[in-house]
């Protein structure tokens, strides 16, 4: 079991090993928020329990076109900031002489990689990369972005699991909207799965449980349907 | 009004030692729609604390550009005291909100949220002295629920000087009828007591009587921040123990 601080905790003398969601102050290194503490011999961290999206560079997130101006689109990321997508970051060829609003309208829902963020948080969107594309099918999933990588799993295994188990398209965006396209029922059953990831994310076991429950919910809805047949 | 005699045989008027607290009840998470809240009793003090963000700030000239800004509302209900209180913010709410707020801001690490807001929202839902201790120790705890980042935890509580004794956490008799009122809050990290966040006074008091005070204040600061400590654990505790059964 990982131990539970919170902020002011000491959790190492040695400021060598800081990690983030620590703080040094002379020498000493502190817990900055609530969380779980992670150490190694090498680095030692603290994952957050709950909180805000904070944009990083690289980070792949799904947002909403909440405003469109002369040269590019506002987008709602969930976090305390907007991020700007400009026009020409978005790919050329599905441009061609369609008005800005055509492209992409109020409202709509993209997959975009943050470009950059300057000192003053005025964060940048691409959608120059394979993975970024608008969204006109399938349901967004809205969960806590601290739980976003128990979603993903150690090296992708929650997404293999549940792309596996229920052969649904699913986009993760570190922001904590969670893309999903695919049958029906079963979109129903892995929103469901998403939301018990959410809540019993700090917990171990996880995904052995989820499998199980899967598996089990799989039979009922597939019984269901056979009597209905 | 006669004043009534508020101590009888070395004890309080509701049976409490001098350097005793009322009895304390924190209950983490209890709004939805805010990132981090808290409810808390503290004797007949009943208070709920809700925090947002680090968000957008509006209006937008609000906004700083080098740090995030906080904002701490201390609200009473108009039902919180015995005669109906006007309801909004009078001079006293308003005076209450800047130094609670002040005692806030050098905790929680404003530079890492540029141009953001973190909003801290305090109502009374009944009164029995000491209401704005009682507010800081939940505002801290829901802080704390929100994922902001702190360099520790703030814990408050009074001191009043009645009948000629120094005596921990006041209730309303006693802060109505006693000589002295001294609310004190602190910073505690890694649980040591590190500096003084807030401190008023009301009344009168020798320079010894106030040093004492404040001994009793870590005293009792200790206690509630073990409470604080316990009420966060306890919500994280709880959902295992769930899944063992």
């Amino acid at each position: 079991m990982r131990r539970i601080v919170m902020p002011g905790d000491l959790i190492a003398k040695n400021p060598k090993v800081a990690g983030y969601g620590t703080y040094v102050e002379k020498g000493k290194v502190y817990a900055k928020y609530l969380g779980l503490l992670d150490e190694n011999d090498t680095s030692i961290r603290v994952i957050p329990l709950k909180g805000r999206y904070i944009p990083f560079p690289g980070d792949v997130v799904i947002g909403i076109v909440r405003e469109i101006s002369a040269n590019g689109w506002l987008v709602d990321i969930y976090s305390p900031y907007k991020a700007f997508l400009p026009v020409t970051e978005y790919p050329e060829n599905s441009l061609k002489n369609k008005k800005i609003n055509e492209v992409l309208d109020i409202g709509d829902v993209i997959v975009a990689k943050i470009l950059n963020i300057d000192p003053k948080m005025k964060v940048t969107l691409t959608m120059k990369d394979k993975i970024c594309k608008p969204i006109r099918v399938g349901r967004v999933v809205v969960i806590n972005p601290a739980r976003v990588p128990r979603v993903i799993g150690k090296k992708g295994s929650m997404i293999k699991l549940l792309k596996g188990e229920l052969g649904i398209q699913i986009v993760v965006g570190q922001n904590g909207l969670i893309w999903i396209n695919g049958d029906k029922k079963k979109l129903n059953i892995a929103e469901e799965a998403i939301h018990i990831i959410e809540k019993e994310a700090h917990t171990e076991g996880l995904t052995d449980r989820i499998t199980e429950f899967i598996k089990s919910r799989k039979g009922e809805v597939c019984g269901e349907a056979e009597v209905n047949n | 009004m006669e004043k009534p005699k508020l101590i009888i045989n070395g004890k309080r008027l509701d049976g409490r030692d001098f350097e005793e607290l009322r009895p304390i009840k924190i209950q983490v998470d209890v709004l939805k729609r805010a990132d981090g809240s808290c409810y808390l009793e503290m004797g007949k003090n009943k208070i709920i604390a809700a925090v947002y963000g680090p968000r957008e700030v509006h209006p937008r000239h609000l906004q700083d550009p080098s740090k995030a800004v906080i904002r701490y509302r201390y609200n009473m209900a108009p039902f919180s005291v015995e005669e109906r209180k006007k309801p909004g913010p009078d001079r006293r709410s308003i005076e209450i909100s800047k130094v609670s707020r002040e005692a806030l801001e050098p905790v929680i690490m404003k530079e890492l949220f540029p141009r953001s807001g973190i909003d801290v929202f305090v109502e009374v839902l009944q009164a029995d002295a000491g209401t704005r201790t009682a507010c800081l120790n939940a505002a801290s705890v829901a802080l704390i629920d929100a994922g902001v980042m702190m360099k520790g935890i703030i814990t408050s509580v009074a001191v009043a000087k009645v009948d000629g004794h120094i005596v921990l956490d006041p209730m309303k008799e006693e802060d109505f009828y006693g000589e002295a009122d001294l609310p004190v809050a602190f910073l505690i990290r890694n649980d040591k007591i590190e500096s003084i966040a807030l401190l008023q006074m009301d009344g009168k008091m020798s320079v010894d009587e106030v040093k004492e005070g404040i001994k009793l204040a870590k005293k009792g600061a200790m206690q509630i921040y073990k409470l604080q400590r316990e009420a966060i654990m306890k919500k994280y505790m709880e959902d295992e123990e769930k899944e063992e059964v």
